[in-house]
């Protein structure tokens, strides 16, 4: 007998892991056989509700020397203002494009911080639409900049790099063709949604893992449980870390297609 | 034997396609939330930032201001003192000056004062000694004359004849006094 091999009087034995599909709750207001208002569009709401009470609290005072509200908002939009628009961007333009890419990582920010979040507990983006959402709206505007700043020269600019030999070109035009044009647009909202959904997907195995073990009568199984609570403890930590790290990226390569858009003449 | 079976994972709807409505209320949510940041946050926390930069370099400004007034104010009280001390000389060499010239003058006064007695007394002398003189030859003539007349026994009131006599005496007398000078 192996100690995988379990007693008769057990219940089925068989574990079901948590699909996609137990991502998706059911409505919470249907209004159709499979659609309706959702937990992922109350928690966006909500992250709306948060963000602005926060930022309108801490920015109302204005106060010379500031409070700890005042202060925490003044080092959070200070974080997003100099550490990503004005590094990036660079310090003539980027003051225009400072809300967007502070809008973006809060809003971010907190959608993803809820899959940490005890009762929130799912991250928004792991429903894919929200990612497509804003990585869509990143690329209607670093287009439009790189349109608006130098008319119809920009779509050359943006996929004829110079210095390459023109022998070269053929291979050269599609390749940046396809990677800023079709694919950009694709990593950016799937590598958000991707790394929301699987860290998501692993603590939930996890957690129906060990909810599975604990109810097992062999011994060996149940203490085992102990061990895949550390494993989910230790994922839980990782996936808060990277949570506030694709809010991050995904704000920081806004700025950097954004500075591409903006200073498509220099490289 | 039971076997530990692990399920696989029923297939479902591709977790890439997306709830349209989730799309659109992430869509509304993030333009509220980009409104509310661009008509109230950014421009709060810039006006804040903006005030403060300027409260320092105002601040700034200021110190160097006062500075350059301290400056300014020592240099003007540096140059007074310079200014103070040149009078002070020019007046402890006016007042030597003027001291010496009182002094000069008190000198020539007093020079003046002493000429003025010594020729005073110089006349006064001058004039008793006339005086005396005049009287002497008056008193000597008479006396003289009576002397004579005692010795000649013979009176001599003929002034006429007497006064001529004295004369002559006197006259020689003084010739002699003036051969005798010589």
């Amino acid at each position: 007998m192996t100690p995988l091999t379990l007693p008769a009087a057990d219940n089925s034995g068989t574990f079901t892991p948590p699909t996609l599909e137990d991502l998706h709750l059911p409505a919470i207001l249907p209004w159709g056989a499979d659609e309706g208002f959702n937990k992922q569009m109350l928690l966006v709401v909500l992250s709306v509700v948060f963000i602005a009470w926060f930022f309108i609290a801490a920015s109302r005072k204005q106060s010379m020397v500031p409070g700890k509200l005042q202060f925490l908002g003044e080092q959070l939009y200070g974080f997003v203002r100099n550490g990503i628009g004005k590094d990036v961007i660079g310090g003539r333009d980027f003051m225009t494009f400072v809300p967007l890419l502070f809008a973006l990582f809060f809003f971010i920010l907190v959608n993803n911080i809820y899959g940490a979040v005890p009762l929130f507990q799912l991250p928004t983006m792991s429903h894919v639409g929200g990612a497509y959402f804003l990585a869509g709206l990143v690329y209607v505007i670093w287009i439009g900049v790189g349109l608006k700043r130098f008319g119809l020269r920009y779509l050359k600019l943006a996929v004829v790099p110079s210095g390459v030999p023109w022998y070269i070109m053929p291979i050269v035009v599609p390749i940046e063709i396809i990677s800023n044009f079709i694919v950009r647009p694709m990593t950016h909202s799937l590598r958000l949604f991707a790394t929301m959904l699987a860290g998501h997907l692993v603590v939930a195995l996890a957690g129906s893992g060990i909810a599975f073990l604990v109810e097992q009568e062999n011994v060996v199984l149940k203490g085992l449980s102990v061990f895949v609570l550390v494993f989910a403890v230790a994922m839980y930590m990782l996936e808060a870390l990277i949570m506030v790290l694709q809010a991050y990226v995904f704000t920081l390569l806004t700025a950097i297609y954004i500075q591409g858009a903006v200073a498509a003449d220099a490289h | 034997m039971h076997q530990f079976v692990v399920q696989a994972a029923t297939e479902s709807a591709s977790p890439l396609a997306p709830n349209w409505w989730e799309v659109l209320v992430t869509a509304v949510g993030f333009a509220i939330l980009l409104f509310i940041v661009v008509k109230f946050v950014v421009p709060a926390f810039e006006k804040t930032f903006a005030a403060r930069a300027e409260a320092i370099e105002g601040g700034i400004a200021k110190a160097e201001k006062a500075q350059a007034e301290a400056s300014a104010a020592l240099e003007e009280y540096k140059q007074q003192l310079v200014e103070a001390r040149t009078e002070a000389n020019r007046i402890r060499e006016e007042a030597r000056a003027e001291g010496a010239q009182i002094l000069a003058e008190l000198k020539e006064r007093a020079a003046a004062e002493a000429a003025r007695i010594t020729e005073q007394a110089h006349a006064q002398i001058e004039a008793e000694r006339q005086q005396a003189l005049v009287s002497l030859r008056t008193e000597v003539g008479s006396m003289a004359t009576t002397l004579a007349g005692r010795i000649v026994g013979e009176s001599l009131d003929d002034d006429a004849r007497a006064s001529r006599v004295v004369d002559r005496f006197l006259a020689d007398l003084e010739a002699q006094n003036a051969g005798a000078a010589k």
